[in-house]
């Protein structure tokens, strides 16, 4: 079972990880519009 | 559109926390492997939906090369990336399935080779892309993507053409599943390719906001007065 449990932690490890990526990336852009901006 | 993102999401992760029940709950436990073959359930899904986003990457990067359409070049881009996440989860995902099944957690067989070759390609296609300064970057990651594609095949084929450790497909294959692992599978599979769709849309929404921000940055040094440096 731990092999399953692991596989399956993994899997959402990696998606969450990347999902944190994307909402990094989406605030160093946001707060380069806002300087652009000022 | 911008209400329609959150909505979506929510959705899909509920979708998605019902098949996670499905495959670990619901689906009948294998008679030879036991509970360790509800991984196929996430890992079979993950290889299929990291094919088709490589398979998007391939015909925008060709549209991209005839037409030099910008929004072809950035589906492109971004079904690369995504399909290099689903990737990852296929080469995680299967080497914790190997250890308990074979013995061993890897072996350089045809398909879990090429499946790596292909993991390798996409990420150098996405290094080119993050660290090249060249003004030709996309037409160049562009040639890149339509030679990384003809691995897709390779990959996908080589359980029948190659003996292999890996086991042969259960569908079109001429093995046999149980429907009810079939319902499952397929089921993980739609949630896979909502959740693939979800980072899409955002990782497209992002790229499309950064070509913006420096064009205007472009246009703004443009515009400067010279004497103003």
């Amino acid at each position: 079972m731990r092999f399953l449990y692991a596989a399956y932690i993994a899997t959402w490890i990696i998606h969450l990880s990347y999902a944190g990526i994307l909402l990094r990336r989406y605030d160093r852009l946001k707060n380069e519009a806002a300087e652009l901006e000022k | 559109m911008k209400r329609a993102f959150p909505i979506l999401a929510v959705l899909i992760l509920a979708f998605l926390g019902y098949t996670a029940y499905e495959a670990l709950v619901v689906a009948p436990t294998e008679q030879t492997m036991g509970n360790v073959q509800r991984i196929f359930y996430y890992h079979v899904p993950s290889a299929w939906t990291a094919f088709l986003l490589f398979l998007i990457n391939f015909v925008a990067s060709i549209v991209y090369l005839i037409r030099r359409n910008p929004a072809a070049d950035m589906i492109a881009l971004v079904s690369a990336e995504v399909g290099v996440v689903f990737c990852t989860v296929v080469l995680v995902t299967g080497p914790l399935w190997a250890r308990p099944v074979w013995g061993i957690w890897w072996t350089w067989d045809v398909r879990l080779t090429s499946t790596l070759v292909l993991w390798l390609i996409y990420l150098s296609y996405l290094m080119l892309r993050r660290f090249s300064t060249s003004g030709q970057t996309p037409v160049l990651a562009a040639a890149l993507a339509i030679f990384g594609a003809l691995d897709v095949p390779l990959v996908y084929f080589s359980i029948r053409i190659f003996r292999t450790q890996h086991p042969q497909p259960v569908i079109g294959g001429g093995g046999s599943i149980d429907p009810r692992m079939l319902h499952v599978l397929l089921i993980n599979w739609a949630a896979f390719l909502g959740l693939a769709t979800l980072f899409c849309w955002a990782r497209y929404r992002l790229e499309y906001m950064r070509r913006e921000i420096e064009e205007t940055q472009a246009l703004e040094a443009l515009l400067e007065p010279r004497g103003s440096r």
